[in-house]
């Protein structure tokens, strides 16, 4: 379907473009430098074709196409041409433009929990986009045509959801009902930005499925902007490479992918944790960060961060041009010699080697050990009259364990009670149910001291290091607050925080400076840092990477391998990306509603995964490379994950369970009777009836 | 539902009898109602002065609980609030004067929450030009000076209206005139002309306030996502910021408007005494002028039933204006 749509670089299509971008730039004023966020960009789409624009944050992506919108702030000063269908965009006021937006060129946003109006109903949201653009259309008519596109946007039951508010739909079903609003009027652009950045892998294979399907409904082209190459390799015709406000690199996906001609498309190729490899390989780091856009220096604003930049790169910035390949055109001064072959990827950045391990796997101690562990909480509903309308079972009775130097990955969809688990943990106290042994020690014996004394061996590392650090504190004295709780005496803290900073690859005279003043990925390695410095046993990572940018994710991850490898730490690794949970882990726990469903050592749980639900988890998953995603056959799991309030008899799991659908009656009774336990199924430990079945799944997708 | 409200009103009945009972008990042991009886000429003696505060109650001989428990007892088996120093009862004097202030601070307050309102909008709408800016100073103003500041400005500019116009179209001394003729038109010009001062006195209080909690609630609204969404359908600026803006940015308005309206009572005592108003601000300040300590319970009692009523009703509204809450 997609295939057949797409665009052959070989054959150009005889049409004539309907986006045709020309030396786009975005300047916003600022009294500290003008902000030049887009620096001359040209692209043009053509009809029906999928665009893929790939970028870290601040690459300009975003501010690029929302002044094809028009949407952008009255200060920012746009120059260069943009034409939909020939048609000057920049010289209409907002009232043209209006006209424009939403019939025929349509939006769906990033963030669908704030992208709608919380006052009004999903039905009228879409109604009113309908009625903004056909004057004769009655509001009964926009009604019924509202209910038609929840249907076709895979929305059950849309009589009555079409009624619903924002806040009762999920964020998966808000932004099915934002493409919904986006195709209402038959557009013939949708610009979608970053669409699926702020969803779980398997509702984000669903949206990215709705976007197709909407793609072939209204024939439109899509432009869909993202940071990541998974979500592009699976799905666009073409992808556009943006660095520091400009295009680097565009091309046929297949080509780029296969070769990418600018090294800083190399560097985020190889720095991406990839499903397929991770774990056998590691990853490479693209070290550095984007440039400041306020202040730039002459040249290829890439030369700072790549291995093979030459004098010519630090005084002129290279033209966006082919170098030999048709279709491809890449932004780089030693383009030639890479499209050539004489330089080779694995030359421009090597992969690093890995660092000794300390305590080999096998028998080692017990860092830190979970059995039946339960956490509810009541419900209670109303802003103004409270009352218990049920209980929340966030982990409903599960087992862990971690031994000494080894890596457990806690993977699932956010509500699975991944992090109720961790906060239990870390609390050290008696569990509602079930036991939590530390080091050996069961916390509900531990005194108080005892229990102060604990918390030096067991630290965690939080998933936002912007949102996790004082701002207002210089980043020593945030290293050095634990040992302030721990009473360590002050010349000690100083010299330990030192050491510290240069254990995870920063500079021992940055202590004196404050967060602001480090990038994403360095912020980061503070927060590992402060949770180092009181030589703990066991880390506790909540999301590590997920909140950084793809390039610097590689570091952050490596540092983290070599850290447990040189100081024989044991990790509890809670991530979504199983990806790079494969990268790390040794043993995986895949959760699902507050149980484990699926146990296992990383290789068998990956190569060979028995759950259906952890099947699903990987087929969801993107793999960026166009070759695999194109052949990949797909397992969707339908639906939301249910809300843990649900009381649902037997397996949880069944209601979205794809083999369940295909058992006959007399099995799927079993699953709606029994709770299946966990047993074991080739080397894993499956909490499932029916798990030898799995591989008919693959024979019916 | 119902059982919801039911609760809801059992507890605002124990909060308003413990504000009561803590007002009685404290101005019981801090007033000294005797004081006022012995500068007196002729002089009282000691005994009859006794016995005048016996038959109010108040007689500080007795013990405090003593005399709460007796207070307690005639209110809730006869209904009776006890009297005044001026020996009126005091819930048929609170009647007579609630609907004196209530008039007044009904329109005041809501003519001054609409205005506070496209105030602000405006504000955020414009922020930094030049009518924001304006806007902004003389709300800030306003709010700086002191409430009878106020009233008596307005008394002398619109002395000088009448004085120009050659008759004293604006009244600003008491309630109403006393010898109007009768009849339904007379009585109302009447009533907008003694109105109009004190109404407008609390408006552009109330609108200097509502306006920049609803300008920075806009501002933030403004930046929000889904006005980017609206826009995307084809709004244009100013219809997204109308249909969609507004409704949300009126959400946590509703919260501060039972609070603005409790003190508003407070406020407006100071604008009745200024324009010669009988209404309960005026009460509630003599009662504790003149050692009044059934009056200055009964003002609590008041003040706490009103401010009790307006957060039931922002509760109401904000359910109204936001799905979110809705039960």
């Amino acid at each position: 379907m997609t295939e057949t749509l797409s665009t052959n670089q070989s054959h150009p299509p005889a049409e004539a473009p309907i986006l045709e971008v020309r030396d786009l730039t975005v300047t916003f004023p600022n009294h500290k430098g003008d902000v030049k966020a887009v620096r001359g960009v040209d692209y043009e789409v053509m009809p029906g074709e999928f665009l893929g624009i790939v970028g870290e944050s601040g690459s300009g992506k975003s501010v690029s196409s929302m002044a094809v919108m028009g949407l952008l702030p009255s200060n920012a000063r746009i120059d260069g041409s943009i034409k939909y269908r020939g048609r000057s965009l920049l010289d209409m006021d907002d009232h043209e433009m209006s006209k424009l937006r939403g019939s025929e060129i349509a939006m769906v946003f990033q963030d669908p929990l704030s992208a709608l109006t919380p006052v009004y109903t999903i039905g009228e949201q879409i109604s009113e986009g309908l009625l903004l653009h056909d004057a004769t259309m009655s509001k009964e008519a926009a009604h019924e045509r509202a209910i038609e596109l929840l249907r076709i946007v895979g929305i059950p039951g849309p009589e009555r959801r079409v009624r619903a508010y924002p806040h009762e739909f999920s964020g998966g079903m808000r932004q099915r009902a934002m493409i919904a609003i986006a195709i209402a009027n038959d557009p013939d652009l949708i610009i979608a930005d970053e669409p699926t950045t702020a969803l779980d892998v398997t509702i984000q294979a669903q949206i990215l499925d709705v976007l197709q399907k909407a793609r072939e409904i209204t024939g439109a082209a899509i432009v869909l902007i993202t940071h990541d190459l998974g979500v592009v390799a699976g799905h666009a015709d073409r992808i556009a490479v943006m660095y520091a406000g400009r295009l680097v690199e565009t091309g046929p996906v297949e080509q780029v992918f296969a070769r990418p001609q600018m090294p800083y498309t190399t560097g985020l190729l190889r720095s991406v944790p990839n499903l397929a490899t991770a774990g056998t390989q590691r990853l490479v780091p693209l070290e550095g960060k984007p440039p400041s856009l306020s202040n730039m220096v002459p040249g290829c604003p890439f030369a700072p961060r790549c291995p093979i930049a030459i004098d010519t790169c630090r005084e002129v910035e290279p033209e966006l041009i082919g170098h030999g390949t048709p279709g491809v055109a890449a932004a780089c001064h030693r383009a030639d010699e890479i499209a050539s072959g004489e330089l080779t990827a694995g030359s421009i950045f090597p992969r690093p080697e890995p660092v000794q391990k300390r305590v080999k796997n096998g028998d080692a101690d017990r860092v830190l050990e979970v059995t039946g562990l339960q956490k509810h909480f009541p419900l209670l509903k109303g802003a103004v009259f409270k009352r218990q309308i049920g209980t929340v079972r966030a982990v409903d009775g599960i087992d862990l364990e971690i031994r000494e130097g080894q890596t457990l990955g806690l993977v699932g969809e956010s509500g699975c009670g991944k992090s109720t688990t961790i906060g239990e943990v870390l609390e050290m106290v008696a569990p509602q149910k079930g036991k939590i042994v530390i080091n050996g020690v069961d916390v509900s014996e531990l005194s108080k001291r005892d229990r102060l004394a604990m918390r030096k061996d067991v630290q965690v590392v939080f998933q936002d290091p912007m949102a996790a650090i004082d701002p207002r504190l210089p980043v020593g004295e945030v290293i050095a607050e634990p040992l302030t709780v721990h009473k360590v005496p002050a010349r000690k803290r100083n010299d330990t925080v030192a050491e510290m900073l240069e254990l995870v690859g920063l500079d021992a005279n940055m202590a004196d400076r404050y967060p602001h003043e480090f990038s994403g990925g360095q912020r980061q390695r503070i927060g590992i840092a402060r949770a180092l410095v009181t030589n703990p046993k066991l880390l506790v990572l909540d999301e590590p990477v997920s909140a950084l940018d793809v390039s610097v994710q590689a570091g952050v991850i490596n540092l983290l391998e070599d850290l447990r490898d040189s100081l024989g730490l044991s990790y509890l690794f809670v991530a979504h990306d199983l990806a790079v949970v494969r990268q790390i882990a040794d043993h995986v726990a895949v959760m699902y509603l507050g149980r484990i469903v699926e146990f296992g050592a990383s290789e068998d749980l990956y190569d060979n995964p028995q759950h259906p639900y952890t099947r699903a988890l990987m087929s969801a998953i993107p793999v960026p490379d166009p070759a695999v995603e194109k052949s990949r056959e797909r397992v969707l799991l339908s639906g939301d994950l249910p809300s843990p309030t649900d009381e649902i008899t037997g397996c949880s799991f069944r209601t979205r369970c794809p083999l369940f659908a295909l058992l006959p009656e007399t099995d799927q009774d079993r699953c709606a009777r029994d709770d299946p336990q966990p047993r074991r199924a080739e080397s894993n430990l499956v909490a499932c009836h029916f798990s030898e079945r799995i591989h008919e799944l693959e024979h019916s997708s | 539902m119902g059982k919801y409200v039911l609760r809801r009103f059992v507890n605002y009945f124990i909060l308003a009898f413990i504000a009561t009972v803590t007002a009685y008990i404290t101005s019981s042991a801090f007033m000294d109602p005797a004081a006022r009886y012995r500068g007196q000429n002729p002089p009282l003696s000691e005994s009859s002065i006794k016995s005048i505060l016996d038959g109010h109650g108040t007689n500080p001989d007795v013990p405090i609980l003593e005399r709460t428990w007796t207070w307690l007892t005639k209110i809730f088996l006869h209904g009776d609030f006890s009297t005044t120093v001026h020996n009126n009862p005091v819930f048929q004097e609170i009647m007579t004067r609630a609907s004196v202030s209530l008039k007044l601070l009904l329109i005041g307050s809501i003519l001054g929450a609409i205005l506070g309102v496209v105030l602000g909008v405006w504000g955020a709408v414009k922020q930094y030009k030049a009518s924001d800016q304006t806007v902004t100073y003389a709300s800030y103003l306003i709010i700086a000076t002191p409430t009878f500041v106020i009233g008596v400005i307005l008394m002398i500019i619109a002395t000088g209206f009448n004085r120009l116009i050659g008759t004293s179209l604006i009244r600003f001394s008491g309630e109403y005139t006393a010898d109007i003729p009768p009849g339904f038109f007379p009585w109302f010009t009447d009533q907008l002309s003694h109105m109009l001062l004190p109404t407008l006195a609390l408006v552009l209080m109330g609108a200097a306030t509502y306006s920049r909690y609803q300008r920075s609630v806009m501002l933030d609204v403004l930046a929000s996502d889904f006005i980017r969404t609206a826009r995307s359908k084809g709004r244009t600026r100013k219809t997204a910021l109308v249909k969609h803006g507004v409704r949300v940015a009126l959400i946590p308005m509703s919260t501060y408007f039972a609070y603005a309206f409790g003190t508003l009572v407070a406020g407006s005592a100071m604008l009745e005494v200024v324009f010669s108003w009988h209404g309960m601000g005026e009460f509630t300040i003599n009662s504790i002028l003149q050692s009044d300590i059934n009056a200055a319970a009964g003002s609590v009692l008041f003040i706490a039933v009103l401010t009790l009523i307006s957060s039931t009703l922002s509760e109401v509204l904000y359910a109204a204006l936001d799905p979110r809450v809705r039960i």
